[in-house]
């Protein structure tokens, strides 16, 4: 909903500054004025406080253990980075565990999305009995702290004998309430009750009507949504740690290469930078689309 | 598809005077009317069912197994009643286990929303790159808790870490950040604060850029420099917002585990030898997989749920009150200086555009969600 608003709002500004006479106004009252240095220096700031912790794990993880003792932390890399990738590789199943966190997350985001435009959109757009309070119930789980059901969630999938297969993981975060919610709200204003209307009126049924009208505007929200929900799954820890310790996602595996009684840093590092180059990816590739999805309400999964 | 769905709804559907007053129509009509009426409640259904299984079920259950003794590995033993709480309300690993907890989330939401704002405000502005700098407070956010966690927990060794390497460079006593309770904190929330500050800034930017430039505008034209306007415009303006921060960030700290857990890989107690930094989430861990005691475990789990969800319930209710009584009063006063500013103005253009404005600020502020839910 907000994203939307947003948008129009962002796209309204620079289509009306040249009409009026506003904009040169507002530059002598200060408003609207370019910054000086010192913005751009503490964005510099910013920036360097949020890439240099990434920088010196690199740094670490390339250098041989002994660096990271010496008084003075060096500034550029040293040349070991692929031996203690090398490393990395003999001590945990870094590849399994890749191609099982892209599985699990995979899965889950599909399932969460599709469940979430379906029932977001029924929330948003259909009228049925019970609806108002069924979204009140939604709305309330929001504020759940689900994580703190693992006890009977490990008691069943132990049960079922599902304990070390990927099925564990991905089976508890089919469906979130969140997922829901947040297409509910973007539907709500997007789709015009006529335009579900007309596509009644020409015979189409409830379900084509969702799959050609409430697909198609929800793509946008399908989008962030996805985004956020691979992110989510592609970090989580407690449970998969839990339930698949022998057959790991990749977080799991990374915390393994520190479990020994003795930690060798520039290893665990080099360890830290490969689990961290997919989503740096990611990032680069969706880094847009993550920062509109946040600034459009797409709050904590 | 239709078809497909709709036959047993039908079959079950007893109501005869309704099928005889249907009679006229053809079977494709009857269909249709059904899909109208139960569709909506197939396509909810499943997000109903699964939570229910794999949300609501576990948490109840929960409760269940905290009144028995039950052991990991043999399994429900005899019923107890609410002994188990009893047992966790007077263990003080417990309350050790809260204490930390709070403290550490003190630590990380107070500087961080704190941060954020600052952040939020510079990224306010009228910058060059917008984009590029939006992303570039977001890049910590893509670096995975575990990761992170790794990265500081070598910066923070006490022996060959970078902070006590730099501290002793300068001259400074290192600092015991794995054995020492406060500092063990501090190093925690530092981590939190790393990855989500620029998060939450975005966040909060949202919100600034909600605000109308024209109330900013009239305040400038009134005299006020730009720290009076960021504290009488921007900050009241932006607090719903800030509340719903506060709210999903304390939903999120009291459940902290990663950060404690990976901290310090060396120490056989998860969260630090004498349990300086074990957060309950982690507490709760190591009674029910390491000490096998389900029963215990539970009780602690629910003790936690309570106060995620009564922490939460105070912080909607202040949010409302605070949310509904600034809106009145900010709403006024916008009206007011719009209505004042626009009198002397000469062009019909202008003012259209200015209520535009001021309508799209109004529904496109991120924090309308949270004011949503009580509607």
């Amino acid at each position: 909903m907000s994203a939307t608003m947003t948008q129009k709002a962002e796209a309204q500004k620079p289509a009306s500054a040249p009409a009026g006479a506003r904009k040169p106004r507002r530059r002598a009252l200060g408003i609207d004025r370019r910054p000086g240095w010192i913005t751009y220096a503490c964005l510099g700031a910013i920036f360097l406080g949020g890439a240099y912790p990434l920088w010196w794990s690199y740094i670490a993880g390339s250098s041989p253990s002994s660096v990271l003792s010496s008084q003075w932390p060096p500034l550029l890399p040293g040349g070991l980075f692929w031996k203690n990738v090398g490393e990395v590789l003999d001590t945990v199943p870094f590849w399994l565990s890749l191609g099982n966190s892209l599985i699990v997350s995979s899965i889950i985001t599909i399932s969460v999305v599709f469940f979430s435009t379906l029932a977001g959109y029924a929330f948003a757009k259909l009228r049925f009995r019970g609806r108002e309070g069924l979204m009140v119930f939604v709305v309330a789980t929001l504020a759940v702290p689900t994580q703190l059901g693992i006890i009977p969630l490990f008691m069943v999938m132990k049960q079922f004998g599902w304990t070390g297969t990927l099925g564990a993981v991905i089976v508890p975060t089919l469906v979130t309430a969140f997922g829901v919610f947040f297409t509910r709200q973007y539907l709500v204003d997007v789709i015009p009750d006529e335009l579900i209307e007309a596509a009644r009126v020409d015979g189409a049924s409830m379900i084509r009507t969702f799959w050609h009208v409430g697909v198609p505007a929800a793509r946008p929200a399908m989008a962030i949504l996805a985004l956020f929900t691979f992110m989510t799954a592609w970090t989580d820890y407690l449970w998969p740690l839990l339930v698949v310790p022998q057959n790991p996602t990749l977080q799991v595996a990374l915390s393994q290469l520190q479990s020994a009684k003795y930690v060798d840093y520039s290893i665990v590092l080099a360890g830290a930078v490969m689990a961290t180059i997919p989503l740096l990816v990611l990032f680069i590739l969706a880094g847009k689309q993550l920062v509109s999805g946040i600034m459009a309400g797409a709050v904590k999964g | 598809m239709t078809s497909t769905l709709t036959p047993p709804e039908q079959a079950t559907k007893p109501s005869r005077p309704r099928a005889t007053r249907t009679e006229g129509l053809t079977l494709r009509h009857r269909l249709g009317r059904l899909d109208v009426k139960y569709s909506p409640y197939i396509y909810v259904a499943p997000f109903f069912i699964l939570f229910g299984l794999i949300g609501l079920f576990p948490l109840v259950y929960t409760f269940v197994v905290s009144l028995n003794h039950w052991n990991l590995l043999t399994g429900p033993g005899e019923w107890v009643g609410f002994d188990n709480f009893v047992t966790e309300l007077k263990d003080p690993f417990f309350w050790n286990s809260l204490f930390n907890t709070m403290s550490i989330f003190l630590l990380s939401a107070i500087p961080q929303l704190i941060a954020a704002t600052f952040i939020a405000a510079i990224l306010d502005q009228n910058i060059r790159a917008k984009t590029f700098w939006r992303m570039s407070v977001l890049l910590p956010y893509v670096v995975t808790p575990v990761a992170v966690t790794l990265i500081f927990s070598s910066a923070f060794d006490e022996k060959y870490g970078l902070i006590n390497n730099l501290l002793t460079a300068i001259h400074l006593d290192p600092i015991m950040w794995k054995t020492e309770v406060f500092p063990s904190h501090i190093a925690i929330a530092t981590m939190v604060n790393w990855r989500w500050t620029g998060y939450n800034a975005l966040i909060l930017l949202a919100a600034m850029q909600a605000v109308p430039r024209d109330v900013h505008e009239s305040a400038a034209l009134d005299g006020a420099g730009s720290f009076r306007r960021f504290f009488s415009i921007t900050l009241p303006s932006i607090r719903p917002t800030m509340i719903f921060v506060i709210i999903t960030a304390t939903i999120g700290g009291l459940q902290i585990f990663t950060e404690p857990k990976l901290f310090n890989a060396t120490s056989a107690t998860p969260g630090g030898p004498q349990r300086q930094y074990q957060t309950t989430v982690l507490y709760l861990w190591d009674l029910a997989f390491n000490r096998q005691d389900f029963g215990r475990a539970s009780a602690v789990a629910w003790l936690l749920f309570i106060l995620v969800v009564l922490i939460g319930l105070i912080n909607f209710e202040l949010s409302r009150r605070i949310a509904s009584s600034e809106a009145r009063v900010s709403k006024r006063r916008a009206k007011k200086r719009l209505a004042a500013y626009n009198a002397d103005r000469p062009t019909g253009a202008q003012t259209q555009r200015a209520d535009a404005a001021d309508a799209a600020s109004t529904t496109a502020a991120p924090g309308a969600h949270t004011q949503e839910k009580d509607s």
